[in-house]
């Protein structure tokens, strides 16, 4: 299948791992990903602070581009997947919501009839192309490396989307599927805080040590992340959460496609595994046989 | 006149009047909104937030004092600003309310009437994303946040060089930030968007005392809002 490729400002450049992951694994699983051309910010925080007009038509801009390709796009972000389909559902549910964005649009020369579906790549892995045939893809077995599943609150949420809205399944059942040990994570979806590390940081440094505590009293190696918002406050804020809290954490976090990326067999480099702040550890390390200096 | 008014139990003051005319615009806009009238004040959203304990009002409290006439009071809470977004309340609420979608109402809210907030910082952060995006069309995180503490504590930029630092090592960083090809028509588009917002704001507000609670809801255009 192809998709329309929505990599939003995170990934551009401070996730790159997240990026180059995606990449690589779609394209190792024969998947078209093209890059929408001249994509905008989706607006995230702007929900909350312009007029819901200017919000929603900075939004259907890019699902407007996606249109114009005629395929569904593929918006990796947690974030830019909630606000894209929570735009995508306002439009097609309040018609004259969608008459005020078309002819905001109309002065790009663009416009949108509510066509374009989006989704998230959990979703396409786990339901389109299917764990029997990812498996059959696997290269490398995890050798019961300790999995925290950490799916964050966005993806599932508000609206059922692919996955069950208080206990997703697909991460774990996905990694089981590597040979990787999933342990018991009871706060798979609990809030990391996103944007509060900068608004409310003591409340986010708190969320945040709760989620590490979490993982590591259940015996994990490794946190799996969806998300570049949780992934940021987990692995750039792991240090001040250590000096705030007098704790030692220092577990790796990496981005759900860079570990099946792993098992697919795929070079470190081309998943971005050079780009992370915490030592891999020597369980993951050995298993890609690149040492993270 | 409006003095009289005031004195006699159950009606809303004009501040009132006014603030629920706006709030209750932002509500209508959301697919299926009209189900906060549904509340049973059962306090799960309060139990599923991460943040509610260091909230001023909690959510169901939020909902309680809507009802009864007191926006105002959440105009000036801390709340409405910690709120993170993550749904969790709205995904639990047993009758159905958007509760996330309504908090963010409640902000939009006191970002029209200028209220000062309990929580300026987040204004700021909210208006230096918006100034962002206008500008280049995609988020740059490093003028963003640059931004944001030389507004809000300058001296914590210090803080960031260890990060800034790991950054530049990893190639996580791009210095400078990059407007789009397009970035002349996406400006038309806000620009136009802006003027189609300002058709559905009316120029005075009309002044009929009303009662609080869902009384005076009886015969609001929400009745009609679909989703249900």
């Amino acid at each position: 299948m192809k998709y329309a490729y929505y990599p939003g400002c995170s990934l551009e450049k401070t996730q790159r791992g997240y990026d180059e992951s995606v990449r690589a694994v779609f394209k190792a699983l024969d998947q078209e990903l093209v890059e929408i051309d001249d994509w905008n910010c989706c607006g995230a925080t702007m929900y909350m602070s312009v007029k819901e007009t200017v919000s929603l038509a900075v939004s259907a801009r890019n699902l407007a581009l996606g249109e114009r390709m005629g395929l569904d796009i593929l918006a990796p972000c947690s974030s830019c997947f909630t606000t894209l389909s929570k735009t995508n559902r306002i439009l097609n549910e309040i018609p004259e919501m969608r008459r005020d964005v078309n002819e905001a649009l109309a002065e790009g020369g663009l416009s949108y009839s509510g066509k374009v579906k989006v989704r998230h790549p959990l979703d396409i892995l786990m339901n389109d192309i299917g764990l029997e045939a990812v498996r059959a893809r696997f290269q490398r077995n995890l050798n019961g490396l300790k999995i925290a599943p950490y799916y964050g609150c966005q993806i599932v949420r508000p609206d059922k989307t692919f996955d069950d809205r208080e206990n997703p399944m697909l991460l774990d059942r996905l990694f089981r599927a590597c040979g990787g040990d999933v342990v018991y994570f009871p706060m798979k979806l609990r809030c990391c805080g996103g944007m509060l590390m900068t608004t409310f940081e003591e409340t986010a440094l708190k969320l945040n040590k709760e989620l590490l505590e979490c993982a590591l009293d259940n015996g994990a190696d490794v946190m799996v992340t969806t998300c570049p918002l949780c992934h940021m406050n987990l692995e750039a804020y792991q240090g001040k959460i250590n000096n705030f809290y007098k704790t030692t954490f220092n577990i790796p976090i990496i981005y759900f496609t860079q570990l099946l990326g792993i098992a697919l067999g795929l070079p470190a480099k081309s998943l971005g595994l050079d780009s992370s702040f915490i030592p891999l550890g020597k369980k993951v390390t050995t298993l890609t046989e690149v040492f993270y200096a | 006149m409006e003095h009289a008014t005031h004195q006699l139990p159950g009606l809303m003051t004009r501040t009132e009047a006014d603030l629920r005319q706006i709030f209750l615009r932002q509500v209508e806009a959301i697919p299926a909104g009209e189900r906060i009238k549904r509340c049973i004040q059962c306090g799960t959203c309060t139990g599923s937030c991460p943040v509610s304990y260091a909230m001023d009002i909690s959510p169901r409290q939020l909902i309680a004092l809507f009802r009864a006439g007191e926006l105002e009071t959440i105009m000036r809470s801390r709340s409405i600003w910690i709120c993170a977004s993550c749904y969790a309340c709205t995904t639990r609420c047993p009758s159905g309310i958007k509760i996330t979608d309504v908090i963010y109402a409640l902000k939009r809210t006191v970002m029209e009437k200028e209220y000062e907030s309990k929580a300026p910082q987040v204004q700021v952060l909210a208006k230096l994303f918006v100034d962002n995006l206008m500008s280049y069309g995609r988020l740059h995180e490093g003028t963003l946040i640059r931004k944001y503490y030389m507004k809000t504590g300058i001296f914590k930029l210090f803080g960031f060089i260890p990060l800034v630092k790991k950054m530049l090592e990893t190639k996580r960083l791009a210095l400078f930030p990059k407007k789009i090809k397009e970035h002349k028509s996406l400006s038309r588009i806000i620009k136009k968007a802006q003027e189609i917002e300002m058709r559905h704001v009316p120029e005075k507000l009309e002044y009929s005392p009303e009662f609080v609670g869902y009384r005076g809801l009886g015969d609001m255009k929400l009745e009609s809002r679909k989703g249900e």
